[in-house]
């Protein structure tokens, strides 16, 4: 059995020591927040420009000059601080953040990470601040499903997609498990309970060894 | 030192068609919609718009977009989930975009308030928005040479401004206006409310007066929190 996206956002959350300041990215990475064990303090950054940003608002503390990078409706926690754009990146690429966790494309068996563009020519390319993100975190972490709706597994042994950084990533969390790209292969870390290792090894195109 | 304009209208007034225009916003928090509202209406084309999400999450750039006054967008994220105009711009063939990092935009605007040319950075490094740059290896690691930007003219929006141009912002709206404050060769500040000299505690001061040539009252968007 797999994982569901709220199994992937709590493993990762496991990995995370208290005290972290932490990026999270659109999609599962959001819900890493929701998941972090009792007793664990992250600060969250967001690149608009706040540290210490909380849950997504009620509707009723819906305040229009508070946003986060999704641009979706946050609090405050006690303790938060707002900031200008270039200082909430000089914290990402002064390498003040200590870990960011994003969606991807694809991961290369060398750690290169490509989550920006794919090769289709009609979708409009936008990077924000990945690129940003993938050089100046201190440990790059990547959350997603293991396989495209296709079928196709997105940890390869090169990035066909154009790169958001070279060899960056760290760990990835999928529905299958924890993998640990390695340069010449992808170690398997930790497997979802009763998924199959030889099915995962098939469908891995070679990385997973 | 007054530097309060009578109208959005008359602050945009001398922006002519051609110029290379800052919007300060990520998303609708901090988007001078006065002051892009005005410039639609002044008739200006063929402008060069460099902000962060360009033709979204804000109403008054959108229109922008839409009426066709944009030539060239300087932008990191153009994607818009509320809207295609910018989408169908492109496809058409109708709008030059050049993609920047988000943190290499930022960096390269406070570069052009700063007065600083240009600088190195890991960001971009080994991509497609790094070809045709200069690269060096600086302690080992490979940094691509990101050029300052420049405008003729930035607007921007903040909460609160004295008369003299010092301005306070509000929560995340902040975001691009402290450094496009000064990296154009006009600064228009557009403000919630407008405050006695001295009625802004000095130590709270964001964006001084110096950077800050226009003032122009818009929507309020919220309560002052803190020490204005």
């Amino acid at each position: 059995m797999t994982w569901n996206r709220k199994q992937i956002a709590a493993r990762v959350a496991q990995d995370i020591p208290d005290g972290a300041y932490v990026n999270l990215g659109i999609g599962i990475p959001t819900m890493v927040a929701d998941h972090v064990p009792a007793g664990r303090e992250l600060v969250l950054h967001t690149e608009n420009g706040m540290l210490g940003m909380g849950r997504a608002a009620a509707a009723d503390e819906v305040d229009v000059d508070l946003i986060n990078a999704g641009k979706v409706y946050v609090v405050e926690e006690p303790g938060a601080s707002y900031f200008h754009h270039a200082d909430s990146f000089a914290l990402i690429r002064g390498g003040h953040l200590s870990y960011c966790v994003m969606g991807a494309y694809q991961v290369g068996q060398n750690g290169d990470l490509a989550n920006w563009r794919t090769d289709d020519d009609d979708v409009i390319p936008g990077v924000g601040g990945a690129m940003d993100l993938a050089v100046g975190a201190r440990h790059v972490f990547v959350a997603m499903d293991l396989f495209s709706r296709s079928g196709v597994c997105k940890i390869v042994p090169t990035c066909t997609y154009p790169l958001t950084a070279p060899g960056c990533v760290e760990r990835v969390y999928t529905d299958w498990g924890v993998f640990r790209p390695l340069g010449d292969h992808v170690e398997i870390v930790e497997l979802a309970d009763g998924v199959d290792a030889a099915e995962l090894r098939a469908r891995g195109g070679g990385v997973f060894g | 030192m007054d530097k309060v304009m009578a109208s959005a209208a008359a602050a945009v007034a001398d922006v002519g068609s051609g110029s290379t225009v800052m919007v300060s916003g990520f998303g609708p928090p901090g988007q001078p919609e006065a002051l892009v509202t005005a410039l639609l209406e002044s008739g200006a084309t063929d402008l060069t718009i460099i902000n962060n999400n360009a033709g979204a999450g804000g109403v008054a750039i959108s229109a922008l977009f839409a009426a066709k006054r944009v030539r060239k967008v300087v932008c990191s994220f153009p994607k818009a989930i509320e809207s295609t105009i910018f989408d169908d711009l492109y496809r058409a063939g109708e709008l030059e975009l050049e993609l920047v990092p988000q943190g290499t935009l930022a960096e390269r605007i406070r570069a052009g308030s700063a007065g600083i040319p240009a600088f190195y950075t890991p960001t971009g490094y080994g991509t497609q928005l790094a070809e045709g740059k200069e690269t060096m290896v600086i302690d080992g690691r490979p940094c691509v040479l990101e050029r300052a930007l420049r405008a003729d003219v930035a607007l921007i929006r903040a909460h609160r401004a004295d008369p003299s141009g010092n301005l306070v912002y509000r929560k995340t709206a902040r975001n691009f206006g402290p450094i496009m404050a000064g990296a154009a060769t006009t600064t228009v500040a557009e403000v919630g409310g407008i405050v006695a000299l001295g009625a802004l505690d000095p130590e709270h001061v964001v964006t001084p007066g110096a950077l800050v040539h226009r003032i122009v009252v818009g929507a309020d968007t919220g309560p002052t929190t803190g020490a204005v």
